[in-house]
């Protein structure tokens, strides 16, 4: 069992004679802290979590206020500039189209990172519910379930995501679509070990002998024992969407022309090559940098997580 | 803290008498055995409690006690066992006969449980009040503000000092006894009529079991509520119950109010139990009597009466033939034992 239901106080576990009167005077000192605030104190302790945790929120920030934030129309093509070097104008030159570099990254930041948004959540909203349920009831409805999720797991992810796309129609939604199902082993996993973990905790019994329903005993005793490391699998699994949604619209699977992602451009920036090589660095640097974010922050998570959990 | 509807409840019989609030009959209840197919764990058990009443369930390890208790709350399907025959009824509802939603709203304002070991029946993540705040606002419909004065005057009911901040304290700053308080207290917050009592005090050292015990006799004459106690201990259960049922190999070995029980029990077993309870200060070099072997596994009872092998009574030919029913006894009312020789055997009780 984790350190959950054994918190550091004094070992509660056998009263000693006088044990009724202590305890009450114990009382009045501090109240331990739970978990949550140790984990939010243990995450501000570690600056590459930090800085990551930054720049995901100044990228989310630009995504958000793109039009206000962007000097040119992204699709507003000016064929007299293609492909022309950063400079005053243009910070990040232009490309084959003669359109602002810069704007269409900050307009491709939106795009990836609502595909990131939505592939996890397709993953959260299949994965958490379908492993909770595995995990509580067990039996032949957990086998089936794993066994499902398994199959899904074994394939391999870009290779389903492009079969699905391909018969669903290419397309950002679709794609992420498909990114979500191939994601939602990883969430269905953590849901079902952390609900088996307290399953047969007593104060489950308890409240099912106080007449509580099995929904309401699944959000409020189980779900807060499973949050924790999902919270970590959701940070982790956005970098991997990122990535992800880059490779399928760099293939021309996920987002259409002339809308501007990350991949596209970097799809856009490889077939020039030769005349722009510069092209390739602004989306090429994005992409690292949003998926080291993402890895850095659910590390963070993490690692506040085991510490929590072990005691201190 | 009287209870407003503890008379209006109150079913009357035919006879005049007050109705029974629980009734268990012939409750036979299996589990899945290893080997494939049903075993069953307790057979025909039968017994009753008024409202306001007290009964111990006694018996060993394994003798079904818990299984049974477990099985008036409802909750056999979920320890993956099923009850094959019988019927339980609580309040005049059959309640085998209905749903699991019709025993489900039963538990919390009809009945509650606490359990062996306090402090692994509250969630530690969330503090006492909360938990106490939660069934009430469950059961009751009470607002979050009712409920936490609810919540302090049940901490102050069940005895914890200065309840009013003790109730943001989470669990683990709590004794094993101060979590049984809780318990009780969450337990009770929703003015169940029947609270069931699966060993409440086991794991709690002798001192602390006292004052639950105290504790849990205040409750029953300030509420009125009925108590069902699940114990392998007879000292405690003489204190508490005004009625006993000695269980034996999932089966009802003895059954009588506790003063008749204890002073003269007619059953072997129930007067082993009573022999190998220690009494200081009486003879020193007296070698304290224990009842030889232990008890056997469900599917291993033996063919005539399931005690035979242990007593120190039994007559071959006549205990190990056939399966002994419970009887009746002459003389004593509410007694029935399940013993052949109850009728010529004299057994000891308590020594005075």
């Amino acid at each position: 069992m984790s350190a959950n239901q054994t918190p550091s106080a004094p070992a509660p576990g056998n009263d000693s004679g006088l044990a009724e009167v202590p305890a009450a005077a114990i009382g009045t000192g501090e109240p331990e802290p739970v978990a949550a605030p140790g984990i939010l104190k243990s995450i501000v302790r570690r600056p590459a979590t930090i800085a990551a945790g930054v720049f995901l929120l100044v990228l989310t920030f630009i995504a958000i206020f793109a039009p206000a934030l962007a000097p040119y129309d992204p699709d507003v093509q000016n064929l007299l500039l293609r492909l022309r070097p950063p400079n005053a104008e243009h910070w990040l030159g232009t490309d084959d189209y003669g359109r602002d570099v810069l704007s269409r990254l900050i307009f491709g930041a939106r795009v990836s990172l609502w595909a990131a948004l939505q592939a996890a959540a397709v993953a959260l909203v299949l994965g958490l519910p379908l492993g909770m349920i595995a995990g509580y009831r067990g039996g032949w409805v957990d086998a089936i379930l794993t066994r499902i999720m398994d199959a899904l797991m074994s394939a391999p992810s870009l290779v389903l995501a492009i079969t699905i796309v391909a018969v669903l129609g290419a397309g950002i939604t679709n794609a992420m679509l498909a990114i979500g199902l191939v994601m939602a082993p990883r969430f269905f996993r953590v849901a079902r070990a952390g609900t088996m973990d307290v399953r047969h905790e007593t104060y489950i019994e308890a409240s099912i002998a106080l007449g509580c329903s099995t929904l309401r005993i699944a959000v409020r005793h189980v779900l807060p024992n499973v949050l924790p490391p999902i919270i970590l699998v959701i940070s982790v699994s956005l970098g991997t969407a990122v990535a992800a949604e880059a490779s399928l619209s760099f293939l021309g699977l996920g987002v259409q022309a002339p809308a501007a992602s990350w991949g596209s451009m970097l799809s856009t920036a490889s077939s020039n090559m030769r005349l722009a090589p510069y092209l390739v660095w602004p989306p090429g640097v994005m992409i690292f940098l949003a998926v080291l974010a993402f890895t850095y922050v659910g590390d963070g998570v993490r690692r506040a997580l085991v510490r929590t959990r072990s005691g201190n | 803290m009287a209870r407003e509807t503890a008379p209006a409840g109150t079913r009357t019989d035919a006879t005049g008498g007050t109705a029974d609030l629980l009734r268990v009959e012939n409750l036979s209840v299996e589990f899945p055995s290893p080997s494939g197919g049903w075993q069953t764990t307790v057979q025909d058990v039968s017994f009753s409690l008024k409202p306001g009443g007290s009964m111990a369930l006694v018996g060993e390890s394994g003798s079904g006690k818990t299984v049974t208790s477990i099985a008036v709350m409802g909750l056999t399907g979920a320890t993956g066992g099923r009850i094959a025959s019988g019927r339980i009824v609580f309040d005049g509802v059959d309640l085998t006969a209905g749903t699991q939603k019709q025993w489900r709203d039963l538990r919390g304002p009809g009945m509650g449980m606490i359990f062996q070991q306090p402090i692994r029946s509250l969630n530690p993540a969330y503090t006492v009040g909360d938990q106490i705040a939660e069934s009430v606002r469950k059961h009751l419909g009470m607002n979050r503000k009712q409920a936490r004065a609810r919540a302090v005057e049940m901490l102050d009911m069940v005895q914890i000092p200065r309840a009013a901040q003790r109730i943001d304290d989470y669990p683990h700053a709590f004794s094993g006894g101060m979590c049984q308080r809780v318990m009780i207290a969450m337990v009770m917050a929703c003015n169940p009529r029947l609270l069931i009592a699966d060993e409440p005090t086991t794991a709690l050292d002798v001192t602390v079991q006292e004052r639950i015990l105290e504790l849990l006799r205040d409750l029953q004459e300030q509420t009125g509520v009925a108590l069902l106690f699940v114990s392998h201990d007879l000292a405690v259960v003489a204190e508490l119950c005004r009625d006993v049922v000695v269980m034996y190999a999932g089966e009802v070995a003895e059954n009588a109010p506790s003063e008749q029980l204890f002073f003269h029990p007619r059953h072997p077993y129930t007067s082993g139990l009573i022999g190998s309870i220690p009494k200081p200060g009486l003879s020193t070099d007296r070698r304290l009597r224990a009842i030889p072997g232990g008890i056997p596994a469900p599917g291993a009872w033996p063919h005539g009466c399931r005690f035979s092998s242990r007593c120190e009574f039994a007559v071959p030919g006549r205990c190990d033939v056939a399966h002994p029913g419970l009887v009746r006894l002459d003389g004593a009312a509410e007694h029935h034992a399940r013993c052949v020789r109850a009728a010529e055997l004299s057994l000891d009780g308590v020594t005075v």
